[in-house]
């Protein structure tokens, strides 16, 4: 049984994997064949770095991902604290409300926001760009924030946060000092999940983005529909190699906190 | 958990840092004209936002080619967000529903017609285009654009028949062949309406212009009928389909049948003798923008002899600009594929017209209900 | 500490959402709203009810979409099932390691891992060049539903693995023993406990995987050779494609939004209470 088993999940990796190292082997490949194997070569790499188009979509995507994720998590803390707050019934509405971006199919968001912004492009005289791709990425983070927050919340003793107003604390105080810490880590986890979820987006940037703020995903797919260069698959190698190792750091942290923590209730007992 | 998040910041943001080092040309190496033209807005920090083909200019990409918009940026100080489309229909959705403003646009003939008629671009003012002069006087005073009001030629040419040397064995190649049941799987067809309509057009025997329903019925049944044989249905993807061998067939334009043979020895290109589509792409500014003035100098700068002969030489299309073509190499010239001679020209090819607004409606529908089809 | 402060608590509490209850109606509310308005409407602004009744053209893309998801959502399922068995039996520390791994190419751009696929099953592809070194003919894999159905499966497998192994989580390893202990072999207990307690993940799993299969617009392009139109492509044709024409398009939008809702309802009433799976 547990040979099956491991023979089971390796097959599972090899299917999940295959492609992505076949995108890694060739992004070494002297020609641009993408079937031959004729020497190695790093110049992919420096071509990549120079091909200024792919940087600034880099930047662009970045950025958008950064301050799309500061304030969605802003915004979707402050609205799962009010939606926590509120009866049953307009709860409920609210958080329908909140749910429709995550399960409307994402063509169908990309396309209603390209409809709004085309209405007040027209009317108040602004442009398709990075605001727009903020507004949009805004719209689609949040609900992930306020999903996080609001388990968070109601898990926690209503009573900490009079409590503290009660001893004297402003209600503002009372937030930062007695609300926040405890629910940090959903916020934190809202946090993670927009800014990966915007680095990565493409369906929805595609309909919101202009003429001068490409997005990476975006850039990708123009180039897949072009004479593909081999710099696409040094770009994946690039983005393999940041997701690893990010991912392998997060897991050796997680890790120590876990044994730290145990510790710590060794000691204790 | 604060420090896994800088951690991943971290990471990123490292990534991104490389990225300070671009192809970006301390000083121009092109010879233009007139220097001080170009200058005029040179510490204004100022940008256009060029939408173009893809595969459309010289970028660089080679070693001794030519960077355009690199040198234009040197040049003048403006900087260039570039971005590409693929199809003249994509363009048109993109400008009608897109919300984007682009200061400058490349559409073909057809397209310019609809586009002047909706209203949709800016005259140009020639005073301020003086590389015009270079433009031959064929090309002036066009149907599409009646005085030259809207547009500037930049490149022109046929449609043809992109071939594998090694699994085609005719050798009287025609449209035919693309319907051919020998070649189930190995065709690729073009992914937009205009050019697959001509196609089944030209088969038929109809005008590439027509409007009559019927026959535009009849055209998408053809197409209809050819799709069970077609791989797969592109456009700039042949380059790799193609030359990957992965298609034997694959009707395209002639400068990229010209690319294509140059970079891999195992493909031919024909323009087909019964006839063909001949097209010319001009540049025009959009009625939304608001730069003029950079969009005109760039339309100038592309009408430079050197930067035109540049991009000719790369993109592999025929050129109207009278300067870069004389110094085009004979081979070139004479190879029967780039400049087909007047006679075919004048007797073989159509150019598209802009059709009326019920015929463009019908082919998109008919288009659509094609690609639908199983 | 009296009545009044303690209201004015909670209007400042509640005064906290509006921002997002705002930020909802316009990016939102709005934007569907405005979808809707498009369907029913010519290009003019004049009522109709015209593109509605085209969608009905269009409805062998529509079962093509459903039909090809559905096969993608049930092959998903069939794979995911006992890899999120086996995942949630292993060791804790081995789990984690697991679990990242089957995440992972989540996080690469689904544009490259499709690309890829590309590489792999073209006739020139590195399958048939393998196959060729056996003296087999080349076999075409790539342009065809079977790549599309492929490419669906490999983008969304992780969106079914998770939901299923967090719920196999969950199920206590005392009642597997006491299943054993009653005289359940393997596999009874995995159809008598095992799947009757992943009804939650089996759903959220479902629907995870079929909405975004569904409404797709790139794998079509990318590995059906755009001969095997979806709604996505559909619907992308008449906003920046091809076949401008934004009505038809929200129409389309419109009936897809619906067929989505249809589809959620059914599984909702899998659902046992509000012990939802979300990621």
């Amino acid at each position: 049984m547990k040979k099956i088993s491991k023979l089971y999940l390796a097959l599972l990796f090899l299917f999940l994997y295959a492609p992505i190292f076949v995108l890694i082997v060739y992004s070494f490949n002297e020609s641009k064949s993408k079937t031959v194997f004729s020497g190695f070569t790093f110049d992919w790499y420096i071509k990549l770095f120079n091909n200024e188009l792919i940087m600034t979509s880099l930047g662009n995507t970045l950025l958008i991902a950064i301050v799309a994720s500061v304030v969605s998590t802003i915004l979707g803390t402050m609205a799962a604290i009010g939606f926590s707050k509120m009866r049953k019934l307009p709860r409920a509405l609210m958080m329908n409300v909140n749910n429709i971006p995550i399960i409307n199919p994402e063509i169908v968001t990309g396309v209603s926001l390209m409809l709004l912004f085309v209405f007040f492009a027209a009317r108040m005289n602004f442009e398709f760009g990075m605001g727009t791709l903020l507004l949009a990425h805004i719209t689609f983070d949040v609900p992930y924030v306020v999903l996080n927050v609001m388990p968070k919340l109601r898990q926690m003793n209503p009573h900490i946060y009079e409590a503290a107003q009660d001893l004297g604390c402003n209600p503002v105080k009372a937030f930062f000092k007695v609300v926040l810490p405890e629910i940090m880590p959903g916020v934190l986890s809202g946090f993670l999940m927009s800014f990966a979820y915007s680095l990565d987006d493409f369906v929805i940037s595609y309909f919101t983005s202009g003429s001068n703020s490409q997005t990476l995903p975006i850039t990708i797919y123009s180039m897949t529909r072009r004479k593909v260069s081999p710099e696409i698959n040094a770009l994946s190698t690039i983005i393999f190699i940041v997701v690893v190792t990010v991912l392998v750091v997060k897991n050796i942290l997680e890790k120590r906190d876990m044994k730290k923590r145990n510790e710590e209730i060794l000691v204790e007992r | 958990m604060t420090k896994k998040i800088s951690l991943v910041l971290a990471a990123l943001l490292g990534f991104g840092a490389i990225s300070a080092c671009s192809d970006k040309l301390a000083e121009p190496t092109v010879n233009v004209s007139d220097k001080a033209y170009y200058e005029k807005f040179k510490e204004d920090g100022l940008s256009i936002n060029v939408y173009n083909w893809g595969e459309y200019i010289a970028d660089g990409s080679e070693d001794e080619m030519m960077n355009v918009n690199a040198e234009f940026e040197a040049l003048t100080g403006i900087e260039v967000n570039y971005t590409t489309y693929a199809t003249n229909e994509e363009l048109y959705a993109k400008m009608k529903g897109g919300g984007a403003d682009y200061d400058i646009i490349i559409p073909s003939d057809y397209m310019i017609s609809r586009m002047i008629k909706e209203d949709m671009l800016k005259p140009l003012d020639y005073t301020k285009i003086p590389n015009a002069q270079y433009i031959m006087d064929s090309f002036k005073n066009a149907t599409y654009d009646e005085g030259d009001k809207y547009s500037v030629p930049y490149t022109w040419g046929t449609v043809g028949i992109i071939y594998d040397k090694e699994a085609v064995t005719e050798t009287d190649i025609d449209w035919d062949i693309l319907w051919n049941e020998k070649y189930s799987g190995q065709i690729l067809m073009f992914d937009n309406p205009r050019d697959a309509f001509a196609i089944a057009e030209l088969i038929l025997g109809y005008s590439l212009n027509t409007e009559n329903p019927d026959e535009l019925k009849k055209a998408a049944d053809k197409l209809t009928q050819q799709k069970p044989l077609v791989q797969a249905y592109v456009m700039d993807e042949i380059f790799d389909k193609m030359g990957a061998q992965e298609a034997a067939l694959a009707p395209y334009y002639a400068g990229d049948g010209v690319t294509l043979m140059k970079d891999y020895e195992h493909l031919g290109f024909v323009v087909p003798k019964s006839g063909t589509n001949r097209f010319v792409d001009a540049i025009c500014i959009p009625k939304t923008s608001g730069k003029e003035d950079l969009a005109h100098m760039y339309i100038n700068f592309l009408c430079e002899p050197e930067v035109a002969l540049a991009n000719a030489e790369y993109i592999g299309y025929s050129t109207p600009n009278s300067v870069a073509f004389e110094n085009i190499s004979d081979e070139i010239k004479n190879d029967g594929i780039s400049y087909p001679d007047d006679e075919y020209l004048n007797n073989k090819t159509t150019v598209y017209k802009n059709l009326s607004d019920d015929a463009n409606k019908l082919m998109q529908d008919l288009w659509t209900a094609m690609k639908s089809e199983s | 500490m009296n009545e009044n402060t303690h209201t004015h608590r909670s209007l400042l509490q509640k005064l906290i959402a509006a921002p997002y209850i705002v930020w909802m109606i316009v990016f939102i509310i709005v934007p569907l709203a405005m979808v809707a308005y498009f369907a029913m409407t010519t290009a003019d602004g004049v009522f109709t009810l015209e593109n509605i009744k085209d969608v009905w053209q269009y409805a062998n893309i529509f079962v093509r979409s459903i039909w090809l998801a559905a096969i993608a959502t049930v092959i998903c399922l069939v794979i995911a099932y006992p890899a999120a068995y086996i995942l949630s039996r292993t060791s804790a520390s081995a789990q984690s390691t697991l679990l990242m791994l089957v995440m992972l190419p989540m996080w690469m751009n689904f544009l490259l891992r499709t690309y890829a696929w590309m590489t792999i099953l073209g006739n020139n592809g590195l399958i048939n060049s393998f196959l060729g070194l056996f003296g087999i003919d080349s076999i075409k894999m790539l342009n065809t539903q079977g790549a599309v159905v492929l490419g669906m499966v490999y983008n969304y497998l992780p969106y079914m693995i998770l939901p299923l192994y967090t719920v196999m989580m969950k199920i206590d390893k005392s009642v597997l023993e006491a299943a054993h202990d009653l005289g359940c072999n393997g596999a009874k207990t995995l159809f008598k406990v095992v799947m009757p307690l992943s009804i939650p993940g089996i759903t959220s799993g479902i629907t995870m995987v079929f909405v975004p299969a569904i409404s797709t617009f790139i794998i079509s392009r990318m590995l059906g050779g755009g001969s095997q139109l979806l709604i996505g492509d559909l619907i992308e044709m008449q906003f920046l494609g091809n076949s401008y024409n934004p009505n038809l398009g929200s129409a389309i939008s419109l009936v897809l939004m619906v067929i989505v809702l249809i589809i959620m309802t059914v599984m909702n009433q899998f659902d046992a209470g509000d012990d939802k799976v979300l990621m």
